[in-house]
């Protein structure tokens, strides 16, 4: 039987990328995906009839252009087109709109409050000092802050170094800022309201914690910290989908002779003698290689896959313990053509951008109180866009795709599963919250695909549908991300690596985790690594 | 006596009163004469419509010439250094031509209209050197720049707004052939040609009918994302290309002071254009000299590690210790298309060939201060984006 240098778990755009760099570094890889297509939560399919879906995320600020250059993915076809701006429809008829233009961002923020519209400098300087701590970080493996050895003392001490550089005050606030709650973050700079909803939509997006809940500033940080073409902050569409990145990944994956198995899900990782020898297959087939590298999140890795005997004790209950709660959903719609939204100017760039329709942060308060309480927001915040008015290759010309992200929408309803009534009506929420500002809107719907959290986790496996494969709180970040002492991609068992969202930096498609982790593989294979730095920004 | 007093200030081209409907930057510069726009809402939303939908380019103020008479073919094929008898009428040539030093006057598009009838559309001015090498042949040299509007309409979907504006047929138009339609009652003449490397076309009709194309050209592209765009995100697309642009990547020839400061085709890797097998035409001597013995500049496209452009950069063969000088970059952009840092330079030979590895100095503030980095380039031979789509006949909907 053929063994292979390295079997990846999960055709996720993070299990792609791991098997991209190591084949690109001549090791024999195979990628085993359960379902019959790949991409996980960076997916397009046509769910309706010459309408393209991207079922789970939608946008792309995150992926690193270093990985997307060193695989050379624009010749796999990949195209990701920024779009500018955003808009916040009001109750009271108005809206506020963020444009793309500082000037035309500086005049709306004024029409609500000059000192607001002045504070904004002041906030984007602060954030973007932040951002800048995190976005170097990115492509490196997170230093363990118990380990002597040279490297990680090294990262440390570069760490450390990035910190003291900010300055003293900048070094105390960002202990705050790691720490606070996005509204808190907020009420440093604005006055306004709506001003303050619109910003803090970043901090919740995936989150299981609401906009007054510790810790949520950092998530908007994430939100925030990608860019398109050096843009920080800005995101874009891919063209044909976000399909398109996984499918480019793995272009790049096959020319460098790379395999691609879909249908092959697997069952349990094998474990002899304290090493992975291999995988099982849900069909009973078995494969085996000289290493593992498990994809899918650290739950379902070490809980589902693998026998609780092969693991320290310790570790496994981290596992069980780590954060992983479902609070997002999605409703995509095929829509007849173009609804109008009559709170703004006809022709208005704000079409182009993502659309809420929430005002006030107590509204966004309550929208979690109805998660608390085990129920889907019945004023939820929604992130809608309409990619098809950037990207026209998602539905046939003048017919429109749109993608709803719903904040906030639990695992399961009261602790049981969804029932069917009751999917209808978290989709009716949705599409009734947006009717309220556009007239036409309802008339104009041919399709439409409601996805919980547990769809999320009957489709692609993340367990209970999180959209980072755990949540981003300071507790399980860096060093810390998925388990203290286990941040650099190994796991306890030898020859058994993990590569997904639940590893160092996080969730989102940004290929880094993917990335990272091939090159600590690399480095123990005492191969050549083909994993590119980080751009740098001095 | 009647005087006719000249225009002052600056011209406006057929479509000028389209594009100020559409601009919100009023941001304009001049090209020739006429103001063209920098960019109409954001340099960087225009240069997407190249790449992932229509773009629109007005390109009136190009240079252009009829050439007729019986002629028509042994005169331009004495001027340009490509075999112009391979180009059959409705088919194009880019080119150049040289002075009888074999150094570059121009580059630019001859289409070939017609049996023995010609348009010539260059950047710069050329009738004096055309009238004086028009001596002995029967030919007519027309100078048609305002009567004739130009519109670039680039992009995945071009063929598609096209299509949908009622331009039968196009579908069978390979990259470099031209067409003629009707266009209420006016010719339209259409070829697959372009500065973006992306598929596109660009479309020329007389000065009267130029708002009431862009008019069926918009109705047609609004729902395939059609844009107007400026001259910045024009010139993105144009490096990723792999373009030359005069006054930028070469200086033509009857314009420089300095000696050395003029290029030949060899030296501007536009060998392929240097037909040595026809018959005489001009620069032909040197050139052949200029093969045998050597160039003295190379032409190079680089892939720069990093992503701080390279704007006028020096190039050096090594990044420390004896640090020649032995280029610089003359064109530079961050490709968002390739992620890649690309630029276009010249460099001394024998350095610079494809494969090879050298340095860039870049420059670049941050926050007022001034930071330096030497990023490792390697040459690349082949255009940085050349998408299969460029090509395809008949085109994809997208
Ligand atoms: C609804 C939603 C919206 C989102 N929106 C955005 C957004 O707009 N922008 C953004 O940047 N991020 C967004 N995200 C987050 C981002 O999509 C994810 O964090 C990221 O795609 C996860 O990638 P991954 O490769 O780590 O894992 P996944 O994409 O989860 O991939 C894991 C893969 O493993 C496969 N698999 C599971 N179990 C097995 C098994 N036993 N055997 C074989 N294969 C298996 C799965 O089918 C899947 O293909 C969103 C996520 C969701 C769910």
């Amino acid at each position: 039987m053929k063994t292979y240098d390295a079997i990846i778990i999960g055709a996720g755009h993070n299990g792609l990328t791991t098997a991209a760099f190591l084949a690109k570094a001549g090791l024999d890889v195979v990628c085993l995906e359960k379902n019959e297509y790949i991409g996980g939560a960076t997916v397009s399919r046509e769910m309706y009839k010459g309408w393209l879906y991207s079922s789970c995320s939608y946008v792309c600020s995150l992926l690193r252009p270093e990985i997307y250059r060193a695989l050379e993915l624009h010749k796999h076809g990949l195209q990701v087109t920024p779009f500018g701006g955003s808009c916040q429809f009001m109750e009271n008829g108005d809206y506020f709109g963020s444009y793309h233009d500082p000037e035309e961002a500086y005049r709306e923020m004024a029409r609500f409050s000059r000192r607001d519209a002045d504070a904004y400098e002041r906030y984007s300087a602060d954030t973007m000092r932040q951002c800048r701590l995190v976005r170097d970080n990115l492509l490196r493996t997170a230093p363990d802050p118990t380990s002597f050895k040279p490297k990680d003392l090294m990262g440390l001490a570069e760490l450390g170094l990035k910190f003291m550089d900010m300055g003293e005050d900048a070094m105390y606030e960002t202990i705050r800022f790691w720490t606070m709650s996005v509204a808190e973050y907020l009420d440093q700079y604005f006055e306004t309201d709506v001003i303050k909803t619109t910003k803090s939509g970043s901090g919740i997006i995936g989150t299981a914690l609401g906009v007054y809940s510790p810790g949520t500033a950092y998530v908007l940080l994430h939100h925030y910290m990608g860019d398109v073409d050096g843009n920080v902050g800005t995101w874009g569409v891919a063209r044909g989908g976000m399909g398109a990145i996984a499918d480019s990944i793995a272009g790049a994956l096959q020319t460098y002779g790379g395999e691609l198995r879909a249908k092959a899900g697997v069952e349990k990782i094998i474990v002899k003698n304290g090493r992975a020898t291999g995988v099982a297959l849900e069909s009973g087939e078995e494969i085996s290689a000289r290493l593992v590298v498990s994809a899918i999140d650290v739950k379902q890795t070490f809980l589902d896959r693998m026998d609780k005997s092969d693991l320290p004790e310790d570790f496994y209950n981290r596992v069980v313990n780590f954060k992983i709660r479902g609070s997002s959903g999605k409703v995509n719609i095929a829509l007849d053509g173009m609804p109008t939204f009559p709170a703004i100017p006809k022709g208005s760039t704000l079409y182009h951008g993502d659309m809420h329709f929430i005002d006030s942060m107590e509204r966004m308060e309550r929208a979690f109180d109805d998660w608390k309480a085990g129920t889907w927001s019945k004023d939820p915040y929604i992130d809608m866009l309409i990619p098809t008015l950037t990207d026209p290759t998602m539905a046939p010309p003048g017919k429109h795709f749109m993608s709803c992200f719903v904040q906030y929408c639990p695992y399961q309803i009261d602790g049981r599963a969804w029932t069917e009534p009751e999917r209808e009506a978290f989709g009716q929420t949705v599409i009734d919250q947006i009717a309220n500002y556009s007239p036409d809107f309802k008339s104009l719907i041919l399709h439409y695909e409601v996805r919980t959290p547990e769809d999320i986790e009957n489709q692609i496996g993340i367990t209970e549908g999180n959209i980072f494969h755990g949540e981003l709180t300071m507790d399980q970040l860096l060093f810390n991300r998925p388990v203290p002492g286990y941040a650099q991609y190994r796991s306890p068992v030898s020859g058994l690596y993990m590569c997904g969202s639940s590893t160092h930096p996080g969730g989102g498609v940004m290929s880094a985790p993917g990335a990272n982790a091939a090159r600590e593989i690399l480095a123990d294979l005492r191969r050549t690594n083909t994993v590119p730095e980080n751009f740098g920004d001095d | 006596m009647s005087v006719q007093h000249v225009p002052l200030g600056r011209l406006r081209t057929p479509f000028y009163e389209r594009m100020v409907k559409l601009d919100t930057l009023n941001t304009w510069h001049e090209w020739k004469g006429y103001s063209t726009p920098d960019a109409l809402y954001c340099a960087e939303t225009e240069y997407f419509a190249i790449r992932n939908a229509t773009a629109v380019f007005d390109l009136s103020p190009m240079t252009k010439y009829r050439i007729t008479g019986p002629d028509s073919l042994a005169y331009l094929n004495r001027l340009v250094t490509r075999d112009m008898a391979k180009v059959k009428p409705g088919r194009v040539a880019y080119a150049v031509w040289c002075d009888d030093l074999g150094q570059v006057l121009d580059d630019g598009t001859i289409f070939h209209l017609r049996e023995g009838e010609y348009r010539l559309c260059s950047q710069e001015r050329h009738y004096d050197w055309l009238i004086t090498s028009a001596i002995g042949f029967d030919v007519t040299v027309t100078e048609e720049t305002a009567d004739i509007a130009g519109l670039a309409v680039q992009g995945p979907t071009s063929y598609s707004v096209l299509s949908a504006m009622g331009l039968d047929g196009l579908g069978e138009l390979k990259v470099f052939g031209l067409m003629h339609f009707d266009f209420e009652g006016t010719e339209l003449m259409v070829s697959r040609t372009g500065f973006t490397g992306d598929l596109g076309y660009e479309l020329w009709i007389t000065a009267d009918k130029a708002e009431a194309l862009w008019d069926a050209l918009f109705a047609a592209g609004q729902i395939f994302g059609i844009r107007a765009i400026g001259v910045h995100a024009l010139e993105m697309s144009r490096v990723e290309a792999g373009y030359l642009a005069a006054y930028q990547d070469f200086l033509p020839a009857k314009a420089t002071v300095r000696n050395g400061r003029t290029r030949s085709p060899l030296e501007l890797g536009l060998e392929w254009l240097v037909d040595f097998k026809k018959p005489n035409f001009n620069g032909r001597r040197a050139l052949a000299e200029e093969k045998r013995r050597g160039s003295t500049w190379r032409l190079v496209k680089l892939d720069i590690e990093g992503n701080k452009a390279a704007h006028h950069s020096y190039i050096y063969e090594k990044s420390k210790n004896n640090r020649k000088e032995i280029g610089f970059i003359t064109s530079a952009v961050w490709s968002p298309i390739c992620k890649q840092n690309i630029a276009i330079g010249t460099v001394k030979m024998p350095h610079g060939a494809p494969g090879s590895t050298v340095w860039v100095e870049i420059y670049y503030q941050r926050e007022m201060h001034w930071n330096r980095a030497m990023a490792k380039a390697i040459v690349v031979d082949k255009p940085f984006w050349f998408p299969p789509r460029r090509s395809a006949t008949p085109p994809g909907p997208y």
